[in-house]
């Protein structure tokens, strides 16, 4: 192909849509991606977690998040509408006594906390929570 | 290097042997996290404590990977069995190679 100025910038725009259709589907669900990295796409069962956030947080800032997985060799927490989705990851172990932990999180805006346990079986277990934000925590 | 950084840790002093006690931390830390801007625009780089952990005589209790979404100043409560009499050890690793540690002694009778 002869290196003429069209043919240049058809070059270009097509490597412009490329990029952009690359980015695309890991925008559409950041969390889902990050769950499916740590569980390798395993079924996620639901019931053996407890997961305790407030319903309203009026400061994004300092959140409190309350987890418990009886069982659980490790416990990691998301939050689906921060720029970063990756919140903690809590590994317990041998003298950890009920697999539980506070912490406090920022959250951006009003969204869903999500915590994945993985479980001493090798399976996981997903508890969700939807926090309502009244003031953002993530800066701007 | 972070300024003022200050952990502070809440033990009892004595427990029973094989009971389950309730541990509180807190590190004081601003924790940049990398998605706010200073007032000309500019970003202010992450600056975080990435990790936490917490042994007693050796054995680990919990390991924590933190990430930008925690806040500033991590608290953390987390519970521990104590078979014997002992040293807990807390520490904590900032993303600029700073470790910060406390130890707390704990009697079982």
């Amino acid at each position: 192909m002869q290196l003429t100025r069209r043919n240049l910038l058809l070059l270009s725009t097509a490597s412009v849509a490329a990029t952009a259709m690359g980015a695309f589907p890991a925008f559409a669900s950041l969390t889902d991606d990050e769950i499916a990295k740590l569980t390798g796409g395993a079924n996620l069962g639901e019931g053996a977690i407890t997961l305790t956030a407030p319903e309203i947080a009026e400061n994004g800032n300092t959140v409190p998040i309350e987890v418990s997985a009886p069982g659980a060799i490790a416990i990691t927490l998301f939050a689906d509408g921060n720029p970063v989705p990756n919140v903690a990851t809590f590994n317990f172990g041998p003298l950890s006594a009920s697999r539980s932990a506070s912490t406090r999180i920022r959250l951006a805006q009003t969204q869903n906390v999500v915590a994945i346990a993985k479980m001493e079986d090798g399976s996981f277990q997903k508890a969700l929570a939807n926090v309502k934000v009244t003031i953002g925590g993530c800066g701007g | 290097m972070a300024k003022g950084v200050k952990p502070r840790v809440k033990v009892p002093k004595t427990a029973g042997a094989g009971d389950t006690i309730t541990i509180k931390t807190l590190i004081s830390h601003k924790m940049e996290s990398g998605q706010r801007k200073d007032d000309d625009g500019n970003i202010i780089p992450r600056s975080i404590i990435n990790r936490f952990t917490a042994d007693f005589n050796g054995q680990n209790v919990i390991d924590v990977t933190l990430e930008p979404a925690i806040s500033t100043n991590p608290f953390f409560e987390f519970e521990a069995v104590v078979p014997e009499s002992g040293e807990f050890t807390f520490t904590w690793y900032d993303d600029d190679g700073s470790v910060y540690d406390e130890s707390k002694k704990i009697e079982v009778s």
